[in-house]
C-alpha cells in the first residue's frame, strides 16, 4: 500500500466529491479559465487513452498516461508566457494549457517528417521553444538544475521571468535534486518545484525513496518553503502555485510543491503494475479522480452540462483523428536530416558522413571521421 | 609583442568577451573572492561584479546544470571546473544535455555554453586529480573539445569557443599556466577546428596536443642535435579535428608518432593512428608509434609519477623506431 496517506497539512479547496472546503484560500478564476481548465483535462484524458489503444495496436511505440495526475499539471496555469517550464514526460496538460497543438504531439510521438524534434526523440518528449517549455530529458531529474538555470539567468538578466520544474517523487532521490534545491536556496533563485508524488517511480514505492514523512519536508533544509498539496485538486494547484509564483516574482525565492497524486496506471507502455501492486489499490484513488472532481464543482456552479462535455470530447476526438489522418499520409524525416543540428554549422567530417550516405545509400562510411 | 602567461592570456580572455558581452557571465567554485583556485579569474569579482562572476556551492552537477539552463534561455556561461576530474560528477550534464539538446530539440534550443579548467596530471597530486580525460568528451558528437598548449592559442580559442553556439570542452593544462608565450596586444580570434604546426620538420611528424605540445618541443631539439628534423603538429582542438592537417604533414615526412598524456587503450592517439592509416597509407615508411602514459591510474610518489607519463627520451625512442634507428 502506499505509504502516503492524506493529512493535515495537505492544502486542498475542494473536498473528494468536488465541493469547495470553507476557510480556505480560492484561485480568482474566471468562468473562461475554468472552462479552458477542464477543456485541457479533458483534452489529457482523451488523447492519453486513443494513443495507449494506438501502442497496443503496434502503431506507435511506446506512450507514456497521465491519468489520474492531470490537475498537478495546472501548476503552470498562473504562469505568464515568457515563464520557463523544465518537465517531465508525463505533463501533457502542461503542454496543452501553453499551446501545444495535437498536430505536433502526435506528429512527435511518430517521429515523422513534421515531428517539431525531427525524429531525434522518444514518445512524449517535446520541446517547444515558441511555449518556453523546453526538451524533455530522458535521464531523470537533469531538468531541475536547468530550471534553477534559467531563474538564475532571469536574474542576471534583469528580468523577472519565473521558472518552474516538473520532477516525479522518485526522481527526488536524485542528485539533481539536491544540488538543485541547495542552489536554488543559496541563490534565492525565482524558481518553483513541482513534485508530482505519483506513489510509484516504476515499480518502486514512494516509501523507498525517501524515510522522510512528506517529500515536501525536503525543502527546510534547502531554507525554502515545502507545501503539500492535494495534486487531484485542480484549484489547490492553482492556488498553491500561484502563491509559489508570485513568491518568486517577488523575489523571495523557491518553494517546493509536492502535489500528491497517484499513479493510476503504468508507468509507461511498457510497464505492468499488476506484478508489483496491489491491482485494488488504484481503487480508493480512482475515487480522487481530478476530473470527476473538478466537473462535480462545475456543475455545482453551473459550468457543467452532459451536452458540453460530449461536445468538447467529440472536438478533441475529432482534432485527434485529423491529426492522425494526416500523420499517416507523412513519410519519415529525410535520412540526411540526422546529419544536422549536431553543431549549429556542420564540421567537415559530419559532411563527409552525410555526403557518403547519400552517395551509397544504407551503407556506413568507413569510419568517415 | 608582449609575453604572457598561459594564465594571464585565459584572464585577458574572459576579460575581453565579458567586457565586449554582457550575457557572458562565469561561474564555479572559487571563481570570485578566491580569485580562482589557479588565479585565472584574477580580478573579474572586482571587475563584474557578484552578478557575474558567481561563487558555487561544491557541486558540479549543480552547476554545470545551472550553465545548462541559462545557456538555454540566452546567456553565454563560462563554467569553471577546478578541475576536470570533478567533471565527472557533472558528465550528465555534459553529454546527455549539453552535448544533444541542440539536436534533441530539432535546433529549437542551443546551449552556447564553456565548460572550462585544468586538465592531465599535474604534479604529486594522485590518481583522481591527474586523469587527462579528453578522450572521454572527444568522443561525443555535439561538443567540441579545445586544448590549447601555448598561451597565444589559450587566449585566441577561448575568445572563440566563448562566442561558439556549441557547447565547448576547453580543457587547459594544469602545468602551464605558468608557461609564457609571445600574445598580441590587438584582439584576435583562433578558429576551432583548425591545428598548427608548433615547429617545421622532414623527418617525421610528431602529433600531441596540450602539454604533450612542450614535451615533443623538447625532443624535437634533442633529436635536431643529430639530424633529425621533427615537425610538431598541434591539432589544438580534438573535436572536430583538423585531420588534413596532419595528414598533409605525415605525407611529408612519411612517419608519425602520436604523443599523448592520456591512457593508451582508446586513447585519442589511436584515432588520430586511424585517419592517417586511412588517408596517408601509401605515404607511412613505418608502422605508426604512439607515445602514452602507462596504463595505471596516477601514482603519487615522484618517481612513479614521472616513470608513468611520457617524458623527452620517450618520444625520442619512439621517433627513432619510425626512423628504423632503434
Amino acid at each position: 500500500m502506499v505509504a502516503v496517506q492524506m493529512q493535515d497539512d495537505l492544502r486542498r479547496v475542494l473536498d473528494d466529491e468536488g465541493k469547495l472546503l470553507q476557510g480556505v484560500k480560492v484561485p480568482q478564476l474566471s468562468e473562461d479559465t475554468l472552462g479552458q481548465i477542464f477543456d485541457v483535462m479533458l483534452m489529457v484524458r482523451v488523447m492519453d487513452d486513443r494513443m495507449m489503444r494506438l501502442q497496443r495496436q503496434g502503431r506507435l511505440g511506446f506512450y507514456m498516461k497521465a491519468i489520474g495526475e492531470e490537475a498537478s499539471h495546472f501548476a503552470v496555469a498562473p504562469l505568464r508566457p515568457t515563464d520557463w517550464v523544465f518537465p517531465s514526460y508525463r505533463e501533457q496538460g502542461a503542454w496543452f494549457w501553453r499551446g501545444y497543438t495535437v498536430t505536433n504531439f502526435i506528429n512527435q510521438l511518430f517521429g515523422n517528417e513534421l515531428d517539431p524534434v525531427k525524429g531525434r526523440q522518444m514518445p512524449v518528449h517535446h520541446t517547444a521553444r515558441d511555449l518556453n517549455l523546453v526538451s524533455i530529458s530522458s535521464p531523470v531529474g537533469t531538468q531541475i538544475p536547468q530550471a534553477v538555470g534559467a531563474a538564475h539567468a532571469a536574474k542576471i538578466m534583469g528580468k523577472d521571468d519565473v521558472a518552474m520544474t516538473f520532477f516525479g517523487e522518485g526522481t527526488s532521490s536524485t542528485g539533481e535534486f539536491h544540488v538543485a534545491m541547495n542552489f536554488a536556496g543559496v541563490y534565492k533563485a525565482p524558481v518553483v518545484f513541482v513534485c508530482r508524488n505519483n506513489g510509484w517511480a516504476i515499480s518502486v514505492a514512494a516509501n523507498r525513496q525517501t524515510a522522510a514523512k512528506t517529500f515536501a519536508s525536503k525543502a527546510v533544509g534547502y531554507g525554502m518553503p515545502g507545501i503539500r498539496v492535494d495534486g487531484n485538486d485542480v484549484l489547490a494547484m492553482i492556488q498553491v502555485s500561484t502563491e509559489a509564483i508570485d513568491r518568486a516574482r517577488g523575489g523571495d525565492g523557491p518553494t517546493l510543491i509536492e502535489a500528491l497524486t497517484y499513479r493510476v496506471q503504468g508507468h509507461s507502455s511498457s510497464d505492468d503494475p499488476s506484478v508489483y501492486r496491489d491491482p485494488h489499490e488504484p481503487d480508493a484513488w480512482e475515487k480522487r479522480d481530478p476530473l470527476n472532481r473538478f466537473r462535480t464543482y462545475l456543475k455545482h456552479i453551473g459550468l457543467w452540462s452532459e451536452e458540453l462535455e460530449a461536445g468538447i470530447t467529440e472536438r478533441h476526438n475529432q482534432a485527434i483523428s485529423d491529426a492522425l489522418a494526416a500523420a499517416d499520409k507523412l513519410g519519415p524525416p529525410p535520412i540526411e536530416s540526422m546529419f544536422e543540428e549536431v553543431y549549429e554549422e556542420m564540421p567537415w567530417h559530419i559532411a563527409e558522413q552525410r555526403d557518403w550516405l547519400l552517395r551509397q545509400a544504407r551503407t556506413k562510411s568507413p569510419h568517415a571521421h | 609583442m608582449p609575453v604572457i602567461s598561459y594564465r594571464e592570456a585565459l584572464n585577458q580572455a574572459m576579460v575581453e568577451e565579458m567586457d565586449r558581452d554582457p550575457d557572458v557571465f562565469i561561474m564555479g567554485e572559487e571563481v570570485g573572492h578566491y580569485q580562482g583556485a589557479y588565479k585565472v579569474t584574477q580580478g573579474l569579482l572586482q571587475r563584474f561584479s557578484e552578478r557575474r562572476v558567481v561563487d558555487t556551492p561544491i557541486a558540479e552537477m549543480g552547476f554545470a546544470g545551472i550553465g545548462v539552463g541559462a545557456a538555454m534561455v540566452g546567456l553565454r556561461p563560462i563554467i569553471e571546473f577546478m578541475t576536470f576530474n570533478f567533471s565527472l560528477v557533472a558528465i550528465d550534464q555534459i553529454v546527455s544535455n549539453a552535448a544533444k539538446i541542440y539536436q534533441m530539440s530539432g535546433g529549437q534550443f542551443w546551449v552556447p555554453i564553456v565548460f572550462r579548467g585544468p586538465s592531465g596530471p599535474a604534479v604529486q597530486v594522485g590518481s583522481q586529480h591527474s586523469q587527462a580525460l579528453e578522450s572521454f568528451y572527444a568522443h561525443v558528437p555535439g561538443l567540441k573539445v579545445v586544448m590549447p598548449s601555448t598561451a597565444y592559442d589559450a587566449k585566441g580559442l577561448l575568445k572563440t569557443a566563448i562566442r561558439d553556439d556549441n557547447p565547448v570542452v576547453f580543457m587547459e593544462g594544469e602545468t602551464l599556466y605558468g608557461t609564457t608565450w609571445e600574445v598580441p596586444e590587438d584582439e584576435y580570434l583562433l578558429p576551432l577546428g583548425k591545428g598548427d604546426i608548433k615547429r617545421e620538420g622532414s623527418h617525421v611528424t610528431l602529433v600531441a596536443w596540450s602539454k604533450m605540445v612542450w614535451t615533443c618541443l623538447d625532443a624535437a631539439k634533442v633529436l635536431a642535435e643529430e639530424g633529425i628534423e621533427a615537425e610538431v603538429v598541434d591539432p589544438r582542438t580534438l573535436r572536430p579535428l583538423d585531420t588534413p592537417l596532419i595528414v598533409e604533414s605525415v605525407k611529408k615526412t612519411g612517419r608519425c608518432v602520436i604523443v599523448e598524456v592520456g591512457w593508451p587503450h582508446a586513447g585519442f592517439g589511436a584515432e588520430v593512428a586511424y585517419q592517417v592509416q586511412q588517408h596517408a597509407l601509401d605515404f607511412l615508411d613505418a608502422p605508426i608509434e604512439r607515445v602514452c602514459s602507462d596504463d595505471v591510474p596516477m601514482p603519487y610518489a615522484k618517481n612513479l609519477e614521472i616513470e608513468v607519463q611520457p617524458q623527452v627520451e620517450d618520444v625520442i625512442a619512439a621517433v627513432k623506431r619510425a626512423l628504423y634507428l632503434a
